[in-house]
């Protein structure tokens, strides 16, 4: 009745990061607006890095509305996607470096996405994180909440649906 | 109402990231605007299918809801969003420009009511339709 020794943390560590780098990496938006990602475990928080191209009012000054709303549906997509592939990154069955090559999973499409602006956002650095509140085989639902100076006094936050990609039918049966 | 008209164009060419998503406004109207955004491979969302990302969308929807607000004749001044809601019916064509047309169907002294489509060339087949409300500001 042994069981199989965990692997090292440096290996498990280096799975997960080179998956989500993968993941981030290969999306052009995402690398425009510098979105990154830190990772706690399966916990994501996202990071909107702080440029002056991504001011909507100059005289404010405020960032865009739609950078808001861009920077909440990308950190709905990336966690959504994450969740979903976690359990092959865990595997194996995903292997990250070719994910970094180009062998990418398909992402889940937003069907609506709606957008509660709570304060303007001030010109310096946010943060946001997504929770899933229903994830089914075809639909998923998410919340997730931006902050800038405190975690508490959210400047916006946002509720939307999407279409989950359709596992391959070969990994139904493995 | 012609100056008002063109004081939204002003402020609206003169946001930096309606700039750096290359969006001209085409038509502007009293309570209503029309924004073109052309395709970059940049705001690329699906790396696999080359279709443009939703939040770019969310950000054309935004400055042009904006600009329909500014431009109605009852809006005093500037605006922000209060919440825009977005439905995305298809993927834009990749390597086509996204259109958008935004109309203030209702104002109070505080708020502003909006409805917004965007198409690519097929005008006919709407890639996101988008309603949210809006604040009025008594100033720029």
């Amino acid at each position: 009745m042994s069981r199989a020794r965990p692997e090292p943390m440096q290996v498990v560590k280096q799975r997960r990061d080179a998956a989500l780098n993968a993941l981030v990496e290969a999306v052009p938006y995402i690398r425009f607006l510098d979105i990154t990602f830190d990772r706690r475990g399966d916990e994501l928080t996202a990071q909107l890095n702080f440029d002056d191209k991504l001011i909507g009012n100059p005289f404010l000054p405020a960032i865009h509305g739609g950078v808001t709303a861009a920077f909440l549906e990308v950190t709905s997509i990336i966690t959504l996607s994450w969740s979903f592939l976690w359990p092959d990154i865990e595997s194996g069955a995903i292997d990250p470096e070719e994910m970094a090559k180009g062998d990418l999973p398909r992402l889940p499409k937003t069907i609506d996405f709606t957008v509660d602006y709570l304060r303007s956002g001030l010109p310096r650095d946010a943060y946001a994180r997504a929770t899933i509140s229903r994830s089914g085989r075809r639909y998923a639902s998410v919340h997730v909440e931006a902050w800038q100076d405190h975690k508490h006094k959210l400047f916006a936050q946002a509720t939307g649906h999407f279409l989950m990609p359709q596992k391959p039918p070969e990994a139904k049966d493995g | 109402m012609v100056d008002k008209v063109k004081l939204a164009k002003q402020f609206i060419e003169a946001i930096p990231h309606a700039r750096e998503l290359g969006m001209a406004l085409t038509e502007i109207t009293e309570g209503s605007a029309t924004i073109t955004m052309p395709y970059d491979e940049k705001l690329i969302g699906d790396p696999k299918t080359k279709v443009i990302h939703g939040g770019a969308v969310s950000a054309l929807m935004d400055t042009c809801c904006g600009a329909a607000v500014m431009s109605h004749p009852s809006a005093p001044g500037g605006t922000a969003t209060i919440d825009l809601r977005i439905d995305y019916m298809r993927a834009a064509t990749p390597g086509q420009s996204i259109t958008t047309k935004a109309t203030c169907h209702h104002i109070t002294r505080n708020v502003a009511f909006v409805r917004a489509v965007a198409t690519d060339e097929d005008t006919d087949r709407p890639v996101a339709t988008a309603s949210g409300a809006f604040t009025v500001e008594k100033r720029f």
